[in-house]
């Protein structure tokens, strides 16, 4: 499978992504945030970062460039799309997805290993891990509080559209201790933990970030 | 030259927390008596020709598209005096708008 990493400028983890689908068995692709062409993906990672200097709002200004407006497109079409960090900050802002990330409610910059409940396994992101699996993954972020009115809260959970949830320590203030989420089709996915940190041994807390780049590998098995 | 100033705040029921540094700030320099101190931003927007009501609907949509997220925050428009023209030739105009 296919799979794209967009670089904005200001991104931070656009090669780490792309290592980790590589590991994971995908097919690593470099999207440009310049360009209007998403070569024939089968589905797109919008990676960390502080992309245009995080001015104005996170992901504000990124959500204007050209690629996202493809993105967009055929995330509506179905495509899986993962926003990592930065990415789920730029997946809000283009309304791909509900709520908001705000400045940490401790207003430090965090950097731990972050225990994780993966509450939802039907999105192509989290397919291979088992329900409610619970998992180490490296967070870092300066504005990961999630936010978002009550009525919407209540739709996520009602829905089930919590992807993953914080386990023993609420890192930043994220109502609901909510970590990740998903839209109403299930196909895109915003995540503040990173993923693409946790693929290797040798670096990092483990290996637990591997499923989600793993489960759409499996997929085009 | 026209001018209109955006201010953009944080909805009452978001968290704040640069807000909550200053407040915090205050009373250590012997300011006593705050209650709540909430941080926005202020823009200024500047257009050829003069402040009409099209400019204002314009910067409007500015703040609707990009200066703001009204998820999080929302915003006043209103046009401000121009920066180098003298005063009596300020359009009389203010419009708080929200």
């Amino acid at each position: 499978m296919r799979i794209g990493v967009v670089t904005f400028p200001g991104s931070l983890d656009d090669v780490d992504a792309m290592r980790a689908i590589a590991l994971a068995g995908g097919d690593a692709v470099a999207l440009w945030h310049g360009e209007s062409d998403l070569r024939n993906v089968d589905a797109v990672v919008l990676p960390g970062g502080f992309s245009y200097g995080d001015y104005l709002r996170c992901g504000a200004i990124s959500r204007f460039a050209p690629v996202m407006t493809e993105v967009v497109t055929w995330a509506g079409r179905g495509m899986p799309v993962l926003g990592i960090c930065n990415g789920f900050q730029i997946l809000c802002e283009s309304h791909l997805l509900p709520g908001a990330l705000i400045r940490n409610d401790h207003r430090t910059f965090v950097c731990r290993d972050q225990r994780l409940r993966i509450e939802n396994n039907r999105t192509p992101w989290t397919s291979s891990y088992a329900e409610n699996a619970e998992v180490t993954i490296v967070l870092k972020n300066g504005e990961g509080g999630f936010v978002a009115d009550e009525p919407t809260l209540e739709l996520l959970e009602g829905e089930g559209r919590v992807v993953a949830r914080y386990l023993e320590v609420n890192p930043n203030g994220s109502l609901h201790d909510i970590a990740g989420i998903t839209n109403a089709q299930g196909n895109v996915v915003g995540l503040m933990p990173h993923p693409e940190h946790a693929v290797e041994d040798l670096t990092g807390a483990g290996t637990d970030g591997l499923g989600f780049f793993r489960g759409l590998a499996m997929l085009s098995a | 030259m026209a001018r209109y100033v955006v201010d953009v705040m944080p909805k009452r029921k978001i968290l704040d927390p640069q807000g909550k540094a200053v407040l915090g700030a205050l009373p250590r320099l012997g300011f006593e008596g705050v209650t709540d101190v909430r941080q926005g931003k202020r823009f200024e927007v500047e257009i050829d020709g003069d402040v009409t009501d099209d400019g204002l609907a314009e910067v409007r949509r500015m703040a609707e598209t990009l200066l703001a997220n009204p998820v999080i925050e929302y915003f006043t428009v209103h046009p401000d005096e121009p920066p180098v023209e003298p005063a009596e030739t300020t359009p009389n105009v203010t419009r708080d708008d929200s």
